[in-house]
């Protein structure tokens, strides 16, 4: 077969692709896009096997059965808390893939690339080694920062700019000298370990609370990488497949930035996060005092409310209580009090973490609302629940010029009637600043996890 | 040969065009399926996978290509499914419309 005519089969995965993230544009639609994708994907993939000459089939069998084996238990057994370590790990397979493909072709003595190439081929190597590395590398620990395996903080040392501004230009250079000489095998481990090691310390100055800017970039790095490689093999289906991705990363780590009022560049250096106040539970900071509530009343307040919003963050997922929070919702609405939810953008650790969650637990997706659906509301809110959040819902945000956080649009929880806080002491959120709703006179603290939290207030409505 | 380059820089550049197009339409609450879905899309590189390790023309190259099949395949795979048993939860009829 004419190999052009294999170009077609990517081109229909292409337009499945396209057609499937279209269909993404809602809720009712969004899974039979995900499964034409998936159609796409497994056209390609036969396509490629039938049509592009394959040798040595047994490569290639085990691989495909290793790897789907794995990628099923992994879908299958992912608890919906940890889908953002989910998404950081299979990002990092993806640009992994892509480094592999292009090192093996550069490697291969019968492919056209690597020695004797002309430079721009072996350019477009070095720069998918480059992205594909670093998405790897820097996915791990993303991946193990979200696992809490090491510290979720951002880890900061000096000179640490100076230090990956240099491993920056050092990799730059090995690409260089691999386009002059292909013939140095060795500087290719050289510009993959480089390119490893870049991935690896750019992501450890990232604290927590920035991971849904680092996840969406990486899914970003992972579509990149793909469509390098598509450079390499001169492949029009990779490359068309791997821009959709970069695109989307690249829209969602925008919406994340401007979700916290931040530039990336701040993201991606500031190390936010690093310094944390260290406040016990039950010890006010300076004059300031608070107000717990006990379950009983909180019950009470919830039970003969009109308008109760739920404004949940990173807290819920820790404690999943999801599940509570929506039996507790069930029976707040049977006795006629209506119940939303107030979803912030950066709640949680990655771009819709909070309506995954909240989806899992049988929440109608047309009870999430966002920010700017929400705000005008509050005003009219009798008790906010807020279970886990902590800085998206801190009013210095509005008018606090010195705090770290001024300017972050947020949910103005401030403006209900009453706030109830669910918290586990007083330990201020990722930001490592105080938040001054906690001193608010509408404000109730009420201590202890959350899960436990929520059912013991089951348990009070059902009293009421 | 820079034709070639030049061809699939301009369909990299109009690729990248129609994804913002289409992105920008998913709502926020579907942020974290479309994460997962594209993040399979882009397990396309499976294609060039295949290709590096069903040459079998040396010992590095086709171990590299094995362990890019697996790879591959683990973000294709489990990227799809995992996208699907969310949307699954998310496809719930919802008790009014949103007007």
């Amino acid at each position: 077969m004419n190999p052009a005519f294999i170009k077609l089969f990517y081109l229909l995965a292409a337009v499945l692709f396209i057609v499937g993230l279209k269909r993404l544009s809602s809720p009712v639609t969004a899974r039979s896009g995900n499964r034409l994708g998936a159609v796409g994907m497994l056209i390609a993939i036969v396509a490629t096997a039938v049509f592009t000459g394959i040798l040595s089939w047994t490569m290639v069998i085990i691989g495909l059965v290793v790897g789907s084996l794995i990628g099923l238990v992994l879908a299958r057994t992912v608890k919906m808390t940890a889908m953002p370590e989910m998404v950081a790990l299979l990002n990092g397979f993806g640009g992994g893939a892509s480094a592999l493909v292009a090192a093996a072709e550069f490697l291969s003595p019968t492919s056209d690339v690597g020695v004797g190439a002309p430079f721009h081929i072996n350019l477009t190597v070095g720069l998918s080694v480059l992205v594909g590395a670093i998405t790897f590398s820097g996915s791990l620990v993303a991946f193990l920062k979200l696992r809490e395996w090491i510290t979720g903080r951002a880890v900061t040392y000096p000179l640490q700019k100076t230090l990956n501004g240099l491993l920056l230009a050092a990799t730059l250079s090995a690409i260089v000298w691999l386009v002059v000489q292909p013939e140095a095998g060795w500087m290719f481990a050289v510009l993959a370990g480089l390119a490893f090691a870049l991935g690896i310390l750019s992501v450890i100055p990232i604290g927590g609370a920035d991971m849904p800017v680092v996840i969406s970039l990486l899914n970003s790095y992972s579509g990149i990488a793909a469509a390098m490689t598509g450079f390499v093999i001169n492949n029009e289906g990779l490359v068309v497949s791997g821009a959709l991705v970069g695109a989307s990363g690249l829209i969602l780590s925008h919406i994340m930035c401007k979700a916290m009022n931040r530039s990336l560049a701040n993201v991606l250096f500031g190390a936010f996060g690093s310094q944390v106040a260290q406040i016990g539970p039950g010890k006010a900071i300076g004059d300031k005092t608070y107000r717990e509530v006990t379950h009983e009343d909180c019950a009470t307040m919830l039970a003969y409310a009109r308008l109760v919003v739920v404004a949940p963050g990173y807290g819920l997922a820790v404690a999943q209580a999801q599940h509570e929070v929506r039996e507790l919702a069930d029976l707040l609405e049977k006795r006629g009090v209506e119940v939303k939810y107030a979803i912030h953008p950066v709640a949680g650790r990655m771009p819709g973490h909070m309506n995954v969650l909240l989806a899992e637990a049988n929440v109608p997706y047309d009870k999430l609302n966002d920010m700017d659906q929400i705000n005008p509301e509050f005003e009219r809110t009798d008790v906010v629940l807020v279970i886990g959040a902590n800085d998206v819902v801190n009013p210095a945000a509005r008018h606090d010029q010195a705090s770290p956080i001024y300017g972050m649009p947020i949910l103005d929880v401030d403006k209900a009637q009453t706030v109830v806080v669910l918290k586990r002491s007083m330990r201020p959120g990722f930001a490592g600043i105080d938040n001054e709703l906690f001193y608010e006179p509408r404000t109730r603290m009420l201590f202890g996890d959350a899960r436990d939290s929520v059912k013991k207030l089951v348990a009070e409505v059902k009293n009421v | 040969m820079i034709a070639e380059l030049v061809s699939l820089l301009v369909v990299f550049v109009l690729a990248m065009f129609v994804g913002f197009e289409v992105i920008t339409k998913v709502p926020a609450t579907l942020h974290t399926p479309l994460m997962s879905g594209s993040n399979a899309i882009s397990g396309i590189t499976i294609i060039g996978a295949l290709i590096v390790a069903g040459r079998g023309d040396s010992r590095v190259t086709s171990v590299l290509g094995l362990i890019a099949v697996i790879f591959a395949m683990i973000n294709v795979v489990g990227g799809f499914m995992v996208t699907d048993r969310m949307l699954e939860m998310f496809k719930k009829k919802p008790e009014e419309k949103r007007s």
